[in-house]
């Protein structure tokens, strides 16, 4: 996967296609490698079956699976290890969303194995483009912040 | 050319019952498929847990970059999904036309036992021919 190379973020983000109208996100999430959350905001969720914490786990847990799974059922590769083998973050083909009848989750995981999760209304479009941005925004107001130490919490 | 790699289906405890592939690039081993299956069915559990609104009913579509992944859930539980390449359409129609011949030929086959792997023969024929009709449906398009 090519990541952009240049450092300049465009003033707005990409405007998503074929949206309606109340396109707002549920919530986003953030992980690092090791499964630390560094970033939850929910703008719209009426309904939390789980604590915080356990909440995050299980995030962090189905994503988990979920790319292993990828992995494993890809078509094009040669065979891959077993499911249970832990992929890096560049290899193997990995998902990048999915849809239920009541949210769209899209996911994008960058080299560093940051994983940015973005859970909206189904009929949301193709939302790769926008979790790019929002990983540009990352780059330059956490990524390169002096005081920010990784694999805490983002304040 | 074939649009469809792989067809399974699983049954309410999230056992694998049917599988079949379509060309080398769908092939799995037994042992895989099982566990395909059940992994399977535990995300479609858990994605269920994480839903920010009530009433989901667990992940229709998976997109991932060389194939796509639709799934059918049954009001009994059954699932039926079916791996097939980005942007292949018409495969809700496909697993709802797949459900049909489900229900007519697995389960009103008196021999049939509930739960255990799918051994019909009109079942597969049946299928084999749904399939077809199909991508000769995408081909001629």
């Amino acid at each position: 996967m090519q990541f952009f190379g240049g450092s300049e973020i465009s003033p707005s983000p990409p405007t998503p296609a074929a949206t309606g109208a109340g396109n707002n996100a549920h919530m986003i999430y953030l992980f690092n490698r090791n499964g630390v959350c560094l970033l939850y905001r929910e703008w719209n969720r009426p309904l939390h079956t789980l604590n915080p914490q356990q909440d995050h786990k299980l995030m962090f847990g189905l994503l988990f699976s979920l790319k292993s799974l990828a992995a494993k059922m890809d078509p094009t590769s040669a065979d891959k290890g077993n499911l249970g083998v832990p992929q890096l973050p560049g290899q193997g083909c990995s998902f990048h969303s999915f849809r239920t009848n009541t949210y769209k989750l899209s996911f994008m995981e960058t080299p560093s194995g940051i994983k940015f999760i973005l859970v909206t209304n189904p009929r949301t479009g193709d939302l790769r483009e926008t979790l790019k941005y929002i990983y540009n925004l990352y780059v330059e107001y956490v990524a390169k912040n002096p005081l920010y130490s990784p694999g805490t919490p983002i304040r | 050319m074939a649009a469809i790699y792989s067809l399974y289906i699983i049954n309410k405890s999230g056992g694998l019952i049917f599988y079949k592939d379509y060309g080398s690039k769908g092939r799995m081993d037994t042992n895989d498929s099982l566990r395909v299956a059940s992994l399977w069915h535990s995300m479609h559990a858990i994605s269920q847990q994480l839903s920010p609104t009530t009433g989901c009913t667990g992940i229709e579509l998976l997109e991932a970059d060389t194939f796509d992944l639709h799934c059918f859930q049954s009001l009994t539980g059954t699932k039926f999904f079916v791996v097939c390449e980005p942007g292949t359409q018409n495969m809700e129609a496909l697993l709802k036309v797949v459900y049909e011949l489900y229900t007519d030929y697995v389960l009103k086959n008196p021999f049939y036992e509930m739960e255990m792997p799918i051994r019909c023969e009109l079942f597969d024929i049946n299928l084999t021919q749904a399939i077809q009709k199909d991508r000769v449906a995408l081909l001629g398009r």
